[in-house]
């Protein structure tokens, strides 16, 4: 700790080359703490209200329905403490590139759904009205929609009496109680029963259930138990936790996982050569100092730790810097969109990752130089030699 | 001091302007930079000095190769990820875009935008097979296929996670409707048997479908009797007789109906009389159309992605190349100023830093492109499509998009090499030749 002073001093020897040789760093881990925050947000799914949620959808395929009267006898299953239900609509508003999720759902789901705020006499209005609808914040405020507005809804899938139309009214704004979720809120609910009864093509029907658990730990006794309802019926169920269900549907889309490991991959050996040369020019200029500090008495272990301590230095300086400037950026640009955009804020697991790189990256670009600095003979070091 | 700060700060100003006139250029505006400054070096005194100059830098790369294979690296880098990125994007649009054709038209519900949300009903095909604009087949039948698609969850090839593949009901005349389809091995399926014949995408994706294997979908089981290719995104399908079909997975109506037209003239005889049936509420759209449309969301979002992700990589590796051209023209201090000593003016020794500059960012750019063109060209992935379904393709490496990766390279090194070459310029002559 007492040789501190002295390492920064050294850091700081040529201005020009250790700035320029941080914002590299920086540059790099900026980079790796979005990917890898995408990655992770992609890969974990689901939020902490979701993890004693179970999803029960058709064993068949994601497009595939299933009957309403299961309700009742997934109820019964010991370990159930809430079910709710919700049907797929698929509809547009103005033109199809406004795209946001929209399904009907069940009287109850707000009370599953717990981590959606509704003012209460809005959610009575909800419920009570058969053609309300109730919308996140962010939606609204993208729309402009206010309460008691009509919402011109086009049905995609369901027709209602021969026709796409199907105006709501909007009764209830919900919001999300963790503002890093507000992504969550670009939905659209219509009750349910207002939908089974008014649409041309099917009745009793429903896409997924939602079931809420009294214990999170019985989650696959009572998935199983679920399944072994509807077995070897015309439609099996498949029952998994909501984060399981996320992840696969995430999963997808792209293996995040394996195009942020190469993208990173090729920053991180660029950013070795960079500091590993940016380090070595460091120790050749410094030579008859190293050989001067040896001089007065400093042991070779010490001088390979002052240089080893220095390129360690270098790279979490940078690194932090960049971590910290992916955390400000981030939540940032998904306030300025309005949750248009929705960027997860940079986990713990990020950083501690991080954390590791930078460590791992400051010894390996050390560590070359720092063994010719500890080999350096002093004599011919001051010699020039 | 205040002169060399409003200097500095105007050349960042017109390198600003001058990387977005570079990275908007056409190719053949970048040739005419090219054969311009190609002139200039070999015609002008001056150029001809730089040109000297420059040669003197290059030929002591050898002796800093460490140094300089930082800047090769570190472009290659950006280059490398750029590319594979846009490729990528490019790869999926390129899928979608030889779907379909513009003699063939594909009929959906009203309003439905996609497949999976349409119903077209049992009594609407005979009244679309009789519209005119229909090209018939050898034995004088109208070319129609009405079809049904379902999604069904198969286990991946690579980590056998359930996935959601597209399962093809087809019509009788499907073979000449979609006249890309090529067997190429087994046979087509026999109506009314529960036999598939898969895609070579699909094949490629999921486990269990070669042909002679049988699989349980929807409760049933069924034979893989054959496999075709076609070259777009059908490849990633899995195709049996709708009929059979509908009744496994219970669906009396069908989904869509694909039909081939006789030439432009009859797309336009085809719209205009389903417009004109009151009958029928029914969209069509040209196949070629109906496809392109799809991919349009996601190529933009890679696009973006891509460019965010190589533009901040960018600039890391402009930080890699100042620090190294600012380390070389430090090391070659005492060179630089006898250079000038002797007469070389400001302008060619400007000149001659970015020369070597461009050069190893040239290297670097044509090295990233290969890595990527070498890795990825024809690299297959899948994602989710419209139809929540996988849609497999390749990513594709195009001459343009290389083109792209060079320029990107060129812009780094313009940055890179432009303040050590002004520092280079402005070394007061007597300290330089006294210190070094």
């Amino acid at each position: 700790m007492k040789y501190l002073s002295l390492i920064w001093a050294q850091l700081f020897r040529s201005k020009t080359r250790t700035a320029l040789t941080l914002l590299s760093v920086v540059a790099a881990f900026l980079l790796f703490g979005m990917l890898d925050s995408v990655r992770v947000a992609f890969n974990s799914g689901g939020s902490v209200e979701g993890a004693n949620r179970l999803v029960v959808a058709s064993r068949l395929s994601i497009t595939q329905s299933l009957p309403v009267n299961l309700l009742p006898q997934i109820q019964s299953i010991p370990g159930v403490r809430k079910v709710t239900y919700a049907m797929w609509f698929g509809g547009i508003y103005q033109d199809p590139k406004n795209f946001f999720p929209n399904f009907s759902v069940a009287p109850n789901f707000f009370d599953v759904y717990s981590e959606y705020e509704v003012p209460p006499e809005q959610l009575k209005a909800f419920q009570d009205t058969r053609t309300g609808a109730a919308v996140g914040e962010a939606l609204a405020k993208k729309f402009g929609w206010k309460l008691g507005d009509t919402i011109p809804l086009q049905a995609t899938i369901f027709p209602r009496g021969g026709s796409n139309d199907w105006p709501l009214q909007l009764k209830a704004i919900f919001r999300a109680k963790d503002r890093n979720n507000v992504g969550a809120e670009n939905q659209l609910m219509m009750n349910w029963k207002y939908f089974d009864e008014s649409n041309d093509y099917i009745k009793s029907q429903v896409s997924w259930y939602t079931v809420q658990l009294a214990d999170a730990s019985q989650a696959s006794r009572v998935a199983r138990a679920i399944d072994a309802l509807s077995a070897n019926s015309d439609h099996e169920t498949k029952s998994q936790s909501e984060s399981a269900f996320q992840q696969a549907f995430a999963k997808q889309f792209a293996d995040i996982g394996l195009i942020v490991t190469s993208i990173m991959g090729a920053v991180f050996f660029t950013l070795l050569l960079l500091t590993g040369n940016t380090m070595a020019q460091a120790v050749r200029e410094r030579v008859p100092e190293l050989a001067v500090l040896k001089t007065l008495g400093f042991k070779d272990g010490t001088v390979l730790v002052l240089v080893m301590v220095e390129s360690m230095l270098l790279v979490t300086l940078g690194g932090l810097v960049g971590l910290g400037l992916a955390a400000v950026i981030m939540p940032g640009v998904a306030a300025a969109s309005g949750g248009m955009i929705a960027l997860p804020k940079v986990p713990t697991q990020t950083w501690l990752v991080g954390l590791g790189l930078m460590l791992a990256i400051g010894v390996v670009v050390g560590l070359l130089p720092a063994l010719r600095a500890k080999r350096l003979k002093i004599v011919d070091a001051l010699a020039g030699r | 001091m205040n002169k060399q700060w409003l200097w500095n700060a105007l050349s960042i100003l017109a390198l600003l302007v001058g990387l977005a006139i570079w990275i908007k250029l056409p190719w053949y505006g970048v040739l005419a930079v090219a054969v311009l400054l190609a002139l200039w070096l070999l015609l002008t005194r001056s150029g001809r000095l730089a040109l000297a100059a420059a040669r003197i830098g290059i030929a002591s790369l050898p002796q800093r190769w460490g140094a300089s294979s930082v800047i090769v690296v570190g472009i290659a880098g950006v280059v490398g990820v750029l590319v594979a990125m846009l490729a990528m994007g490019e790869g999926f649009q390129a899928t979608l875009n030889s779907t379909g054709d513009e003699v063939s038209t594909i009929v959906l519900r009203g309003g439905s935008q996609a497949e999976t949300n349409s119903v077209v009903t049992r009594d609407q095909v005979p009244l679309v097979s009789a519209l005119p604009g229909i090209a018939k087949g050898a034995d004088g039948r109208p070319l129609v296929s009405p079809e049904l698609s379902q999604v069904v969850n198969l286990p991946s090839k690579s980590d056998g996670t359930d996935v959601n593949a597209q399962f093809r009901g087809v019509g009788e005349q499907a073979w000449t409707v979609h006249d890309k389809i090529r067997i190429t091995e087994g046979r087509k399926f026999k109506p009314g048997l529960r036999e598939i014949v898969v895609g070579q995408g699909a094949r490629g994706q999921f486990r269990g479908l070669d042909v002679g294997k049988t699989l349980r979908l929807g409760n049933q089981d069924w034979t893989v009797v054959g496999a075709f290719v076609s070259g777009d995104a059908h490849d990633s399908e899995l195709w049996t007789d709708a009929e059979t079909l509908g009744s496994t997975y219970n669906r009396s109506a069908y989904q869509s109906i694909s039909v081939r037209n006789d030439g432009k003239a009859g797309v336009a005889a085809f719209k205009a009389a389903m417009a004109a049936d009151p009958r029928l509420k029914l969209d069509v759209e040209t196949t070629h159309d109906y496809y392109a449309k799809q991919g349009g969301g996601l190529n933009k979002l890679i696009t973006i992605l891509g460019t965010v992700i190589g533009a901040i990589m960018a600039i890391g590796a402009v930080f890699g190349a100042l620090n190294t051209m600012y380390a070389a023209v430090a090391g070659r201090a005492r060179e630089i100023a006898t250079m000038r000593a002797i007469g070389f003016r400001g302008l060619p020794v400007v000149l001659a830093v970015m020369l070597e500059t461009m050069l190893l960012a040239l290297v670097g750019g044509v090295l990233g492109g290969l890595v990527a063109w070498a890795i990825f060209n024809g690299y297959s992935v899948s994602t989710l499509g419209n139809n929540f379904s996988q849609v497999v393709f390749q990513f594709k490496v195009s001459p343009e998009l290389l083109w792209t990766g060079l320029k990107w390279a060129l812009g780094i090194g313009l940055v890179g090499g432009l303040f050590p070459a002004l520092r280079a310029a402005r070394l007061p002559v007597t300290t330089a030749l006294r210190d070094a």
